[in-house]
């Protein structure tokens, strides 16, 4: 990786690239909120930086990381730093992104929990547990029953192995999110076939990032 | 993966094999990876370490803040009482590769960047006065690499958590075990490495100057090296520490959850909070300013 700082470089890198595949790209605006110790120490430890790179899609090991906020605003990606408190409870090191890429929107909030692991703890305000680990699938569908089953029987179908999988939803009968982490990244034919589920929206395939 | 380090030094002295080998067994049946590619992940690592090594010491590089830098390459010139033998060598690998860190450089987290110094200066020093191999070298990074997963159940990696002993503590007592696996010493021997080298770590704090990884971060990788220096040294001579090694990290666990916060990478308290710290980071923070496109 590159130094200075495994939680508050690579594993901010980390978060960025988890927002990135949440807007399937790269986007063109960000608002990246620091809290805790982000917020107090980020700067020297290149956190902005890193997170910028992040959304440029670069590892943590990549040197270009040292002029992501440069090679972000030749890319024409704007991003805006700011310190914030979150409610609730948060890791030490966490933040909240919110992207646009056309369309997409998402907002994230993600914490570095140490050597460069991060949780993703909130996608659109659904809560989440997500490390990165795994190529995962995630997508916003209806709360209407079947949908799992639906899901599972596509991957078991082209042969996918299902690592972890989380549904959380805000109410009943609302929107839930769907979070499958698998062994291996999902097929082209596994993906269709879960996004022509009539109930499922936002298909996104994120890449193991860590 | 083990939840204890005594467990898994029982598992490898009853298999008659050493801890790396256990490492390296245990995550190949983990099935996520083959032993062929964990092993050849470490050997990327211990490339990755070397070449850090090798871009510290002649000393060119300057910090991103310009606080550090070009202290690697003084310890060539070293005219104290242990120059020229593997002391001063892990002391100017791991501040080599610190400052390479420092730099944004490319480094591997050992367990994290800002240890990353410890593990690479203990292990590339100890090489360069015995005869060791790359295959060697290779095990003692899976012991070492065992160490840390256990130290990451039970207590912490993370300065934020559990302050600089979860930092370069753990990087110490990770170099440690790695170390008497290198010196061919037994399991049992590594563990009390460990727990010699973590019982002299207990209680350090993370106080980065502006909460830079720079000062004294650069400089507690090198007290960090020799901290496992002085607990390999302890342990293949026979020395036994009496509280057993799970414990030694459990203590170190429960220290993190109780240390102020002013103490854990917040740059508010310890020696970034002296008014020199104060005024440092003043001054470099002021220049680092960075542009908000």
């Amino acid at each position: 990786m590159v130094g200075p700082s495994s939680s508050h470089t690579a594993g901010a890198c980390r978060i960025g690239l988890f927002a990135r595949g949440l807007v399937g790209g790269q986007p063109e605006s960000a608002k990246v909120e620091l809290h805790g110790s982000f917020a107090r120490t980020g700067t020297g430890h290149g956190t902005d930086r890193a997170i910028a790179g992040g959304l440029l899609g670069f590892y943590p090991d990549d040197v270009r990381l040292r002029e992501s906020l440069e090679l972000a605003e030749q890319a024409g990606m704007a991003i805006t730093f700011s310190n914030t408190r979150l409610r609730g409870e948060h890791h030490p090191n966490t933040t909240r992104i919110s992207l646009k890429r056309g369309p997409e929107q998402a907002v994230v909030i993600g914490s570095s929990l140490g050597a460069g692991r991060i949780l993703i703890t909130n996608v659109d305000g659904f809560p989440v547990e997500v490390t990165g680990a795994f190529p995962s699938l995630v997508f916003v569908a209806q709360d209407v029953p079947g949908i799992v089953a639906a899901v599972t029987s596509a991957l078991a179908r082209t042969g996918e192995n299902i690592a972890s999988m989380r549904v959380s939803r805000r109410q009943k009968g609302g929107e839930a999110i769907h979070i499958y982490e698998l062994d291996s990244p999902p097929s082209a034919e596994a993906l269709d076939i879960v996004r022509a589920i009539p109930a499922v929206r936002t298909l996104r395939a994120i890449p193991r990032i860590a | 993966m083990f939840e204890s380090l005594g467990e898994a030094v029982e598992r490898a002295e009853a298999d008659r094999i050493s801890l790396g080998e256990l490492a390296l067994r245990t995550e190949a049946e983990d099935g996520l990876r083959s032993r062929a590619e964990i092993e050849g992940a470490l050997r990327r690592a211990l490339e990755v370490m070397r070449g850090a090594v090798e871009r510290g010491l002649p000393g060119d590089l300057r910090s991103v803040s310009g606080l550090v830098g070009g202290d690697a390459a003084r310890l060539a010139h070293a005219r104290g009482p242990l120059a020229g033998t593997v002391f001063t060598d892990v002391l100017a690998s791991a501040l080599a590769v610190q400052e390479v860190n420092a730099a944004m450089g490319v480094i591997v987290a050992a367990p994290t960047a800002g240890g990353a110094g410890v593990l690479p200066g203990v292990l590339l020093g100890l090489a360069r006065h015995r005869p060791v191999t790359d295959d060697m070298l290779v095990r003692a990074l899976a012991t070492a690499g065992l160490v840390g997963a256990v130290v990451a159940v039970r207590a912490s990696l993370s300065g934020a958590e559990g302050g600089c002993q979860a930092e370069t503590g753990a990087a110490a007592g990770m170099a440690a075990a790695a170390g008497v696996e290198l010196l061919g010493g037994s399991p049992t021997e590594a563990a009390h490495a460990v727990a010699l080298t973590m019982q002299g770590t207990l209680g350090l704090i993370c106080d980065p100057l502006g909460g830079l990884v720079e000062v004294p971060c650069v400089y507690r990788n090198a007290t960090g090296g020799a901290m496992a220096l002085a607990g390999i040294e302890m342990a293949l001579a026979g020395v036994q520490f009496p509280i057993p090694v799970d414990e030694v990290i459990d203590t170190m666990g429960e220290i993190g959850r109780t240390m102020d916060v002013r103490y854990r990478e917040t740059a508010g308290g310890g020696l970034a909070a002296t008014p020199t710290g104060r005024r440092l980071a003043k001054e470099r923070l002021v220049q680092l300013k960075p542009r908000r496109p």
